[in-house]
């Protein structure tokens, strides 16, 4: 369904990261020592995290799709959407990094959860690489393909996991209390669900149109 | 197929001490780099270090030794492979083959960094099974990647910029478990570890097992 030539979820996710910014500087936040307005990054923060994890997955799905039926375009999607994610990956290192900075008074801690986000980044980085260094359509596919299903599930298993396991700086481990307990309060979370949406719909949209002007190129080169 | 891969990793075991020297290559590899060590800090007494340094040897061990597992196969042979084994099979004596090479290294390694630069660990059974687990999961990581960088430009660099991201997971969770065998903190804290090591090799080895089958197909 378009709405005036635009896609509906498009639609949506201007609408969604429209509010988020607005209300994500207006809304009622709970005053925490440490935290104080900081907190408010977790609308910028955090959400890019579940964008990243997200087009993780869908890569992971195109990558099979790619290998059951060897459509060159299931290929073009999932690198496209790996494209995306270290965009997005980089984004939440950065905003991570403020809010370390002026929360736990570093740029970088030594915290399970960056270690895993700094892992998935350089996966991310070899995966280009790999892609790189051959020349043959196909074979390029396949191989990525192989190597982005190896690789990935390695690490979503691994960021899943271990920081549950050991002490993090993050809410929510190692006697951290979680957002979820109380201090993401009613006020917060109609903001925080409106926020992971839209800012996944926008990479979504942003993979969308890698995506068909990369199809259109490779149907060019094809003729 | 539990025949074939007992057959060709016969095979792998059969073409190593074929090539005696290669053995002996990696033998003093292992040596040479602990001497290295020893060298330059002499007794470790920081625990940490000595832990963090133990694996990063352990990690170009297994990078030296077992990258070769799919380099080293040429064309033609591979292409003769294709026709008479189940890519599953080949994978997984592969692993097997690397399992046993690097277990071995380890156990040679181990002893070397113990005699030259001291042995903090107080739960020795422990780190034993942190250096067996460990070496299971280099193993069958490094043999994946290296199936994968064969079929790229064949070359030994590709198989660390591939690898070492892939490792982190499996190495983090290793240096947990073995530190807490050196503090001696018993089962009931390093449990956790030794099970989700288990549990990561396992998903390697079957995404390697599920995966092979597509690389094999040129």
């Amino acid at each position: 369904m378009r709405i005036a030539g635009l896609q509906w979820w498009k639609w949506l996710s201007i609408l969604l990261i429209v509010y988020t910014v607005w209300q994500g500087m207006l809304v009622q936040v709970p005053r925490l020592p440490i935290l104080h307005e900081t907190i408010r990054n977790l609308f910028f923060h955090v959400t890019m995290w579940f964008a990243m994890i997200i087009l993780m997955v869908a890569s992971i799905i195109y990558g099979v799709k790619y290998l059951r039926h060897g459509n060159i375009l299931d290929d073009i999607k999932a690198s496209s959407c790996i494209h995306t994610g270290i965009f997005v990956g980089i984004l939440g290192l950065l905003t991570g990094s403020v809010w370390a900075k002026f929360t736990w008074g570093d740029w970088w801690v030594n915290d399970a959860k960056l270690n895993g986000a700094a892992a998935t980044m350089l996966v991310y980085f070899a995966y280009l690489v790999l892609r790189s260094s051959i020349d043959d359509e196909q074979k390029r596919a396949r191989i990525a393909a192989v190597y982005s299903i190896f690789a990935f599930t390695l690490m979503l298993v691994f960021i899943m996991i271990l920081p549950r396991l050991t002490d993090s700086l993050h809410p929510g481990n190692g006697g951290n209390p979680g957002f979820s307990n109380y201090d993401l309060d009613s006020h917060m979370r109609t903001v925080f669900y409106p926020a992971i949406v839209g800012w996944s719909l926008l990479g979504a949209w942003i993979t969308e149109i890698e995506y068909r002007l990369r199809k259109a190129n490779h149907l060019r080169s094809n003729q | 197929m539990l025949d074939a891969i007992i057959t060709l990793t016969r095979k792998e075991f059969r073409l190593e001490w074929r090539q005696r020297s290669v053995l002996g290559g990696m033998l003093l590899y292992v040596i040479s780099t602990v001497f290295i060590c020893y060298l330059s800090m002499r007794r470790i007494v920081d625990q940490p270090t000595w832990n963090a340094l133990f694996w990063i040897v352990q990690v170009f061990i297994a990078v030296n030794g077992i990258a070769k597992s799919f380099l080293q196969e040429n064309r033609g042979r591979m292409l003769y492979y294709y026709t008479i084994a189940d890519p599953r099979a080949m994978i997984l004596s592969k692993i097997m083959y690397g399992l046993v090479l690097m277990t071995t290294l380890s156990i040679i390694h181990l002893g070397v960094y113990s005699i030259l630069v001291g042995n903090p660990v107080q739960d020795f059974p422990m780190f034993l099974v942190a250096v067996l687990l460990g070496s299971l999961g280099l193993a069958s990581v490094i043999t994946m990647v290296s199936a994968i960088a064969s079929k790229a430009s064949n070359n030994v660099g590709l198989v660390s910029i591939l690898g070492f991201p892939v490792l982190i997971p499996i190495l983090m969770t290793t240096i947990r478990f073995s530190k807490s065998a050196m503090d001696g903190l018993g089962w009931f804290v390093a449990g956790k570890f030794a099970l989700l090591l288990i549990g990561l090799n396992l998903l390697v080895s079957a995404l390697a097992y599920l995966l092979f089958p597509y690389l094999w197909k040129d």
